[in-house]
């Protein structure tokens, strides 16, 4: 069974011609061309292709394309594309200084996951505060201790802002 | 892996839905938050002929508090409930359970009652409802009726739900004064399934003794358990230290799921150790809700 849908993603929309079975990552990364968002689990726990629906965190690989219709989707390629002059998102400037990524494959989710709570300025301080907010994503390479300072920098940042 | 071929259908309002399930009853699966389902679609561990989600039916993204009792529909995601101000305050033990819940992004749009409609014995929505005495509003084409948790949860992954029916919404009735709620469970890292768990809903009578208590117990089983037994051990009593004493008569006949008689005999030691916690912080909590 198929269906023409028209997503919106990062203010853009992609309109296609799809199998209703086709999942939301999958459109994204095939018919959208954005290969930002990767798919390392398929069944929602890795956290890889975690994108924002209405600027909410999901997994994007449990939901179908046909259900995006309608929502605005946000991918990782949104963070810089967004910035004046090439620079990165904070939190991508965090982690890049504190190696918190090293093959890069799950960055794309945590940095979905983490940019609201940026946003809002509710990013944990506490190591125990920050790896409850990331348990969502798990990373191979790093064994998180890069990960924890790379969020701990960008909300101190964030909350220098805020003074 | 992707998902096998099936039909989709959105309906707009509920006698759509429930025409398609009288339709196609066995061949369909109901898409809400598809946090359980769509898993299982990926590994093909299901494959249903038709898909019938129902997101876009707004009649069932409904939260409401009439006369202290909480009425929420299909489509209350579990982050609505987490950070609700009314689950705060009459039934704390909702957001304190839901933190638990797999992980923020999971929460985000997977739904309480597709929890419950899923019944996975590790889930901790069917166990915090039980133990909460929580009704759930059945509906299909052929009228509505109403089935309270304790007679819900038929066996693992089975409820009362027959294939042309829709959970609709659930109720929860208000607490009386004196109560306190705990909850607490074990798993090896923050989000995972639990090993073993316990909800605790305790009132206090006057005079400090227990009034009335319900023991739902997690991972004790197939389907959420009622520590009955040890309910009537406790009730007219104070807990005093007694705790750990009245969670070993909970967990004495259970028999968790697990590969070893080994396994079992740990799930059934963690499942007592949570109870006990959970005792304790009900009966805090009630004694703070006294003063």
């Amino acid at each position: 069974m198929k269906r023409t849908i028209t997503v919106r993603i990062n203010g853009q929309p992609f309109t296609r011609d799809v199998e209703v079975r086709t999942l939301l990552s999958d459109f994204i990364r095939h018919d959208a061309r954005l290969t930002g968002t990767h798919v390392g689990c398929e069944h929602g726990a890795c956290g890889a292709c975690t994108i924002q629906v209405d600027g909410v965190p999901m997994r994007s690989c449990l939901l179908l394309a046909v259900q995006a219709e309608g929502r605005e989707i946000r991918t990782v390629e949104a963070l810089a594309e967004e910035r004046p002059d090439g620079t990165l998102h904070p939190l991508q400037q965090a982690f890049h200084e504190k190696h918190g990524l090293q093959c890069g494959f799950c960055t794309p989710g945590f940095l979905m996951s983490l940019e609201p709570l940026y946003d809002a300025d509710e990013i944990p301080t506490s190591d125990e505060g920050v790896r409850e907010a990331i348990a969502g994503s798990l990373c191979r390479c790093t064994g998180y201790e890069q990960i924890v300072e790379a969020v701990q920098l960008a909300a101190s940042r964030r909350a220098a802002e805020r003074d | 892996m992707k998902p096998s071929r099936f039909a989709y259908h959105d309906p707009r309002t509920v006698p759509e839905a429930l025409a398609l399930l009288h339709e196609l009853g066995d061949d369909a699966k109901v898409l809400a938050g598809g946090q359980s389902l769509m898993p299982m679609l990926n590994l093909r561990l299901a494959r249903p002929e038709a898909l019938i989600d129902i997101n876009q039916i707004d009649a069932l993204d409904e939260i409401a508090l009439d006369e202290g009792t909480l009425r929420f529909g299909a489509l209350i995601r579990h982050v609505m409930l987490e950070r609700s101000p009314w689950t705060a305050q009459g039934w704390p033990i909702i957001p304190a359970a839901l933190r638990h819940v797999a992980h923020p992004q999971i929460r985000n749009r997977g739904t309480v009652l597709g929890s419950v409609a899923h019944a996975d014995p590790a889930a901790e929505m069917p166990v915090v409802l039980t133990a909460l005495d929580a009704r759930f509003e059945v509906r299909s084409v052929a009228g509505t009726r109403e089935i309270v948790a304790a007679d819900f949860f038929r066996s693992q992954m089975t409820t009362a739900l027959e294939p042309t029916e829709l959970l609709i919404a659930c109720t929860v009735p208000a607490l009386p004064p004196n109560t306190g709620c705990g909850f607490h469970e074990f798993a090896r890292r923050h989000g995972d399934f639990a090993l073993g768990g316990a909800a605790v809903v305790l009132t206090l009578a006057p005079d400090g003794t227990c009034a009335d208590v319900r023991i739902t117990l997690l991972g004790a089983g197939a389907v959420p358990v009622r520590a009955r037994e040890a309910e009537a051990a406790l009730r007219g009593h104070r807990l005093g230290d007694a705790a750990a004493e009245i969670a070993r008569i909970a967990v004495g006949g259970i028999e968790p799921i697990a590969a070893t008689v080994e396994e079992q005999r740990y799930r059934r030691r963690v499942v007592g150790v949570m109870c006990a916690r959970s005792l304790e912080s009900a009966q805090l909590a009630a004694e703070e809700a006294m003063q």
